[in-house]
């Protein structure tokens, strides 16, 4: 019987060698430089790396659980197709994901007992509630496109591995903001109860959305933007998703309730300052519906163990 | 761990490239699974499964000679290029 | 293909054909009831789409889902046909106009059920879809075949997990008690071949006709957005 032996040939093109030395590290991720897994990392850049990236599979997994209810009341053959997609996407997003993490050492079930606990953390979008089809418009838009800004600039990242992922993941978000806009767009061109929701949901989530990116913390204090692991401050990606769609939103005829939020003349948006101390409760485990949803996922968990157990048994 | 390495075709005349890997017992399940999350969007027209342990690694060379002859930074011909040009075009002043 | 339909009188409440299909009625009702069995499989298996025992399975496994409904509407489009609102015919009927098979109805939401399902599900609906590819009309026996070619996919899913499973208690004990349901979904004769198949003994099916207490509260969800705006309301 053939055996397919497939040799991977590592080409170093221009005597790159990194020492195993933090500050040459840094100068190296500082101008360009990626590194693979098998490379030599300083322990608190490999720290970083592992909690930054646990943090986005548990996010990806756990933006499943608002979705998936209303997969279950699509209103169209063709809307139950499209986000029944959008939601399969999301958990091979966190197969992509957390496979990165796994070949830096931390196992699956470690990663997954860790978000139950409440340990390990997710995005702030993701604790909040759901209310009628109008959220699955505004998620799928608004929610995924913050969601892609932060995603195109990992694919600098200086961990090439989660680099590399990046790309596909941000290919198969960019037809889920296809698929929100359209959504959106059939509401809004509908009936007035149909706007209605759209607004009511836009009133909801955009608080959330202002916090998504973060805090603005300057860049010479982020340390996932020292280590090249990001390549955006959070103010940055901020005012991207402002620039990119308030007028998209404006445009549409729905509003939006900020009296601070404008375009200066220099092209920066200003905005009410977001609550940072709610994003903060939030994402330590507070959030309406963090607890509802972590036991959620623990009960299929616990119930499919021995499905794993007979499957993955070596 | 039953790490599974996935290579995809994208299109015909487009080599195999590594897409990712997933976590199977055996060349059945690695294939169903490897099917839809690199295929399910028609994105691949092959791919090659191949169990992690059975891929030898080789990363490592020596270079302790210097060995410029083989490489396209050895030949430094810009210098004498000039030379031969300068050389020539004055060979043409002088005959004419 | 025979005895699919229930014994009560048509009812002439399904979209009118302009493909003139309304005129076989008795076809348009096997046809109904396998979109029926379709649509509410793939509706009860998206159920699983980020919750399955494993994240590689949860992305094969939805695939599935999704392709159930992808036949589900094709066949409702056939029916009524191509300028025909599928939709209308999928969501818009009173419940005892269903012809779906009470297995499909079934809540299952754990995964020895599941997957048990999956596999008895997928061996009755290749026995007749085998039939249905000889089928006088070429634009069901054209679908079936294409349908068909989709399935294969889902039966070497079904069968690695019938592989894999087939020792394990709790996957023979639901195969076992789900049995009964995946005897009704073929109609009589064709059954026979279902029992070599599975190799279980013969027993009594549970028929298409009455509609399980499941049902209901599933169309509901279902149709709970749909039903919040007036027919006709673009989404």
């Amino acid at each position: 019987m053939g055996k397919l032996t497939i040799v991977r040939k590592v080409v170093c093109v221009a005597a790159v060698e990194v020492p195993p030395d933090e500050q040459a590290f840094l100068e190296y991720v500082q101008s360009g430089g990626q590194v693979e897994t098998t490379d030599w990392m300083p322990d608190d850049y490999r720290a970083k790396l592992i909690k930054f990236i646990e943090m986005h599979g548990n996010s990806e997994l756990m933006g499943v659980l608002p979705e998936r209810e209303w997969i279950l009341k699509a209103p169209t053959l063709q809307r139950k197709l499209a986000l029944t997609a959008k939601v399969q996407d999301e958990v091979g997003h966190s197969q992509l994901i957390y496979r990165v993490a796994e070949d830096l050492g931390k196992p699956r079930e470690q990663m997954l007992a860790d978000l139950i606990s409440g340990k390990a953390k997710f995005h702030n979008v993701f604790h909040y509630p759901t209310y009628t089809w109008g959220d699955v418009g505004v998620i799928a838009w608004l929610v995924d496109a913050a969601a892609i800004i932060s995603q195109k600039a990992l694919l600098k990242c200086s961990y090439a591995p989660y680099a590399r992922i990046m790309k596909k993941i941000c290919w198969e978000e960019s037809f889920h903001i296809l698929h929100g806009r359209d959504v959106i767009l059939a509401m809004v061109t509908g009936t007035p109860e149909q706007f209605g929701l759209v607004q009511e949901a836009l009133d909801r989530w955009w608080g959330p959305l202002m916090q998504f990116h973060g805090n603005p913390i300057p860049a010479g204090e982020d340390p996932m933007y020292k280590w090249r692991i990001k390549s955006q401050g959070n103010e940055e990606a901020r005012q991207q998703f402002l620039d990119g769609y308030v007028p998209q939103i404006l445009e549409l005829g729905l509003e939006l309730h900020d009296p601070k939020l404008r375009k200066r003349d220099d092209g920066v948006w200003e905005y009410t300052e977001p609550d940072w101390d709610e994003l903060k409760h939030v994402v330590t485990g507070h959030g309406p519906k963090t607890q509802e949803r972590l036991a959620f996922r623990k009960h299929f968990l616990d119930q499919e163990q021995w499905v794993r157990d007979v499957v993955l048994a070596a | 761990m039953n790490e599974w390495e996935v290579f995809r075709r994208e299109r015909k005349g487009q080599p195999f490239e590594h897409a990712g890997s997933v976590v199977a017992p055996d060349a059945d399940f690695a294939e169903a699974w490897a099917r839809e999350q690199y295929g399910r969007r028609g994105e691949s027209v092959a791919l090659w499964l191949v169990p992690r342990d059975q891929i030898r690694d080789v990363e490592d060379w020596a270079d302790e000679f210097d060995l410029k002859y083989r490489r396209v930074d050895g030949y430094s011909i810009k210098a004498r290029l000039k030379l031969a040009r300068e050389n020539a075009s004055a060979v043409a002043e002088g005959g004419a | 293909m025979t005895g699919v339909g229930s014994t009560e009188p048509e009812k002439s409440e399904l979209p009118a054909s302009p493909a003139g299909r309304s005129a076989n009625k008795a076809q348009e009702q096997q046809l109904l009831a396998i979109a029926d069995d379709e649509l509410f499989l793939g509706w009860r298996e998206s159920e699983w789409t980020g919750i399955a025992p494993m994240l590689e399975e949860d992305v094969a496994f939805s695939s599935i889902a999704q392709n159930e409904i992808g036949h589900a509407r094709a066949i409702y489009q056939l029916i009524v046909g191509e300028d025909g609102d599928a939709d209308a015919l999928a969501f818009d009927r009173p419940l005892d106009e269903y012809r779906c098979a009470p297995f499909v109805e079934l809540h299952l939401l754990d995964w020895a059920h599941t997957i048990a399902r999956r596999w008895l599900y997928e061996t009755a609906d290749q026995i007749r879809l085998a039939a249905l590819k000889d089928d006088s009309d070429p634009a069901v026996a054209g679908l079936a075949a294409k349908i068909d070619r989709e399935e294969m996919y889902h039966r070497m899913h079904a069968e690695m997990w019938h592989d894999r499973l087939k020792d394990e208690p709790r996957f023979t004990a639901a195969v076992e008690e789900l049995w009964p349901y995946a005897l009704g979904v073929l109609p009589p004769k064709l059954r026979g071949e279902l029992v070599q198949r599975v190799g279980l003994a013969e027993a009594e099916a549970v028929e298409r006709g009455a509609h399980t207490d499941d049902l209901a509260p599933m169309w509901e969800e279902m149709t709970e957005v749909r039903r919040s705006a007036p027919a006709g309301t673009q989404w």
